[in-house]
């Protein structure tokens, strides 16, 4: 299991195509909102952005082998759960500050709370695929 | 856009996903067939984008062009992603990685509609 990642087999596998949609979708989303309106709303395109970059570092870092792609992977998805929870409480109650969408804007309301579901999912793989390897 | 060809793509992906989504249950991996499905898929995925394009030519674009030409990218990518990711998993969660990519396409299939329908520039 040492040649193909752990991480990238199996259920990993599927974890890491539903980041990957998820990157290319901000990614998308947020180049569009910087390049074509970028004054309307300066703070929720930057956290587009900021987004954007967490889940390509975390696609990334989920799908290569190693002991510090592994930290890169875990500090990715423990940044997204921060900032799905931070921006997404704070879109629920004010969304004053956030005149424009974002992937986590109501806890990702937009995309099905796919990206609040997403982040826990990683940690647990995360965890499962370090005791599998600890075991072995 | 060309309701025809819009609800040929709905229809193509979402039959692929749900076969897809039998194999994944009967705990499949990919095989040659979803290989060539995946290939019918995307090809309604191509006629889909060159509809587009060719009415954005005469008919003017969307007022989010950038947005509808990005959907319009994001398309034409996500099936052959998907194909070579699930590919090289020789298990059912390969076939799940193309239920996914399957998955993601009348999503934006929709979007492209309501961008434009929303109005042409």
């Amino acid at each position: 299991m040492s040649v193909t990642s752990q991480r990238s087999s199996g259920p990993g596998r599927l974890l890491i195509a539903v980041y990957a949609v998820f990157a290319l979708a901000a990614s998308a989303r947020a180049a569009v909102q910087i390049a074509t309106k970028f004054d309307d709303a300066p703070v929720a395109y930057l956290l587009s952005a900021f987004a954007a970059l967490v889940y390509i570092v975390a696609t990334v870092a989920l799908a290569r082998p190693g002991a510090t792609a592994r930290r890169v992977a875990l500090t990715a998805v423990t940044v997204e759960l921060i900032g799905v929870l931070t921006v997404g409480a704070i879109t629920a109650f004010d969304p004053g500050d956030f005149p424009d969408d974002t992937v986590w804007s109501v806890f990702g309301r937009g995309y099905g709370f796919v990206p609040l579901v997403l982040p826990v999912l990683g940690l647990l793989w995360l965890r499962h695929t370090a005791r599998a390897s600890a075991a072995s | 856009m060309v309701a025809v060809v819009d609800w040929a793509v709905i229809v193509a992906s979402l039959a692929y996903a749900a076969w897809a989504l039998v194999a994944v249950a009967r705990n499949q991996p990919p095989r040659e067939p979803y290989v060539i499905g995946a290939g019918v898929v995307e090809l309604l995925i191509l006629v889909q984008a060159v509809v587009a394009v060719v009415l954005m030519i005469a008919d003017g674009a969307p007022d989010e062009t950038a947005t509808f030409v990005g959907y319009l990218l994001m398309n034409l990518i996500i099936v052959p992603l998907g194909l070579f990711w699930a590919l090289a998993e020789k298990s059912r969660w390969g076939t799940s990685v193309l239920v996914v990519a399957a998955l993601v396409v009348p999503v934006l299939v929709v979007r492209l509609q309501q961008l434009w329908d929303a109005g042409a520039g």
